[in-house]
């Protein structure tokens, strides 16, 4: 499974560094990297509703606090 | 508001502008030879002997915003009916020679070149003259000059020479398209090939960034210029002109210098990478050295590879203060990550030939980098930026000992030396241009407060270490 994050200058300064540690640390925790390949790219072109985070063609508007959520109640279970 | 160093640029800006317009209107082939009407106005030269000069001039800017002599490698060329053929006498004995009793230079002369006439007053014998220059050192009344072209003057690496009809002419195998040349020559004779027509073709092929996704890589000098309007605001004006996103060479600076820190650490001694002006050089003029530059690709080439590798269907165009890059992205190893390349001087055409007031514009962001990958834009900060990240990766027991060198002049001191083996610094940071970035022939503006300009706006970077900035790529 592909995750993306937006890494553009305005998901930047809403936090998707800390984001993409979050995730990193979460799918270490779950023992996933072989199953979740972990990306950035500049820019979404959804920059009001950012951290913009895809999983394939989905699109979802994350803040650091919200990606624990995120990733139990959309990326697990996906798995 | 707008402001150009000088009218030369302002010229070469105008011709850029309109040749940008007639692009973007698709008319350019069919009207670019009405752009000298546009240009010179009215029937009373301005800036040479008629109008007709002025306009056969103006045709041969077109030809160079145009793409210039696909025949000539270099990015440099020479408008030769520009050229004023200036005098290049070397020392000369001017009208402020006295004829004094004293004869300094005589004296002081150990070619026996200086002769004087029957009013005493001082001559130089071009046949003995070795030009070292030391009569003009030595007179009283600073009579002497060294009367040299500001193309030559300019030209650290000595590419510039005359042809037999005395204009000027540039060797390219000594050439490092720094475009110092471009910047000093007083006539504009001398000028940077443009891609800005590539660019804006770029830009109407993307259909909206529907066909490609078209980034923009800004280099951190941007700092320092577009003084009359706030650099959010230049942001929104790029992205205005059709780009789908805006990302700092700076951060491909931040990884630059994790992996130049790592390599140096290695390697016990090596020479940068960034400054394509700088490598050219050492390759041309110091081909044993060659083997100490850094591996890394340059901070341009570094982010815009990851961008590619990371965007499918992504293309990039590079804006900076520099006209060496057009060279750099023709490099085999670069040409797959940049598609063209265009100047900060080439972007005020663009933003100005769609009628852009960046004063009106909101303010975007532009937050990718850490302080020290911003500062790269100015000497010293490359150095600063490998300091670092030796630090944030536990090397500091390497002991980093860097010779920061900007202007050839500096480069060539530490390079020979260094090829002797007598260099005390186990790190070159090398930049063509004085001062580093900031002072580069394709900044819109230079001035003393530039370097305060990069620090600052280093200090206002989001991520305050190497590390952090980096860290969200993979």
């Amino acid at each position: 499974m592909k995750i993306t994050v937006c890494i553009g200058s305005s998901c930047h300064l809403k936090g998707s560094r800390e984001v993409v540690e979050e995730l990193q640390q979460l799918i270490a925790d779950n023992d996933l990297k072989d199953k979740i390949d972990l990306c950035g790219t500049f820019c979404m072109g959804n920059c009001v509703n950012g951290v913009n985070v895809t999983i394939g063609e989905e699109i979802f508007s994350l803040k650091p606090e919200t990606t624990k959520n995120f990733f139990e109640t959309q990326v697990l279970k996906r798995i | 508001m707008r402001k150009f160093d000088t009218k030369v640029q302002d010229l070469k800006y105008k011709v850029l502008r309109e040749v940008a317009r007639h692009a973007f209107e698709d008319r350019l082939a069919e009207s670019f030879i009405d752009i000298p009407d546009i240009i010179v106005v009215g029937n009373k030269p301005t800036m040479r002997c008629c109008v007709y000069k002025e306009k056969a001039i103006v045709a041969e800017r077109i030809k160079l915003a145009m793409g210039g002599d696909k025949n000539n490698p270099n990015v440099i060329e020479v408008i030769d009916i520009a050229c004023e053929e200036c005098p290049m006498g070397g020392f000369t004995v001017s009208d402020a020679c006295r004829g004094c009793i004293a004869h300094r230079c005589e004296e002081v002369c150990k070619r026996g070149a200086i002769y004087f006439d029957h009013n005493q007053k001082a001559h130089i014998d071009k046949d003995k003259c070795v030009d070292c220059g030391q009569c003009a050192k030595v007179c009283p009344y600073s009579a002497i000059v060294n009367i040299k072209r500001p193309c030559e003057i300019a030209c650290k690496v000595k590419a510039i020479g005359m042809n037999e009809n005395r204009s000027v002419s540039i060797q390219n195998d000594k050439c490092t398209a720094c475009g110092a040349c471009v910047y000093q020559c007083p006539f504009g004779a001398i000028m940077d090939k443009s891609y800005i027509v590539d660019v804006v073709e770029l830009i109407k092929q993307s259909n909206h960034n529907q066909n490609y996704k078209l980034y923009a890589v800004v280099a951190p000098s941007v700092s320092s210029q577009f003084s009359y309007a706030k650099l959010g605001q230049v942001i929104s004006g790029v992205k205005k002109l059709g780009f789908f996103h805006v990302v700092e060479a700076a951060l491909g600076a931040d990884m630059v210098a994790m992996t130049e820190a790592k390599e140096l650490s290695e390697k016990g001694f090596l020479t940068s990478s960034c400054c394509p002006a700088f490598v050219d050089y050492v390759r041309k003029e110091f081909p044993e050295m060659a083997e100490h530059i850094s591996d890394n690709l340059s901070p341009m080439a570094t982010i815009a590879k990851y961008i590619k590798e990371t965007t499918p269907n992504a293309k990039v165009v590079f804006i900076g203060p520099c006209t060496a890059k057009k060279m750099e992205f023709q490099r085999e190893e670069v040409r797959p990550y940049i598609d063209s390349v265009i100047t900060f001087e080439e972007l005020q055409a663009l933003i100005d030939s769609r009628d852009i007031d960046l004063t009106t514009l909101g303010e975007d962001v532009l937050d990718n980098a850490s302080y020290y990958g911003r500062i790269f834009a100015r000497s010293g900060g490359l150095s600063d930026a490998v300091r670092e990240a030796l630090k944030e990766q536990g090397l500091e027991d390497f002991e980093f000992n860097p010779i920061s060198c900007d202007g050839i002049e500096a480069c060539r001191l530490a390079l020979r030396k260094a090829s002797r083996g007598n260099l005390p610094n186990n790190f070159i940071e090398g930049m063509a241009c004085v001062g580093g970035c900031i002072g580069g022939a394709g900044c819109v503006t230079h001035e003393e407060r530039d370097k305060n300009e990069v620090d600052k706006y280093g200090e206002e970077a989001f991520e305050k270490t190497i590390q952090d900035a980096i860290s969200v790529l993979k």
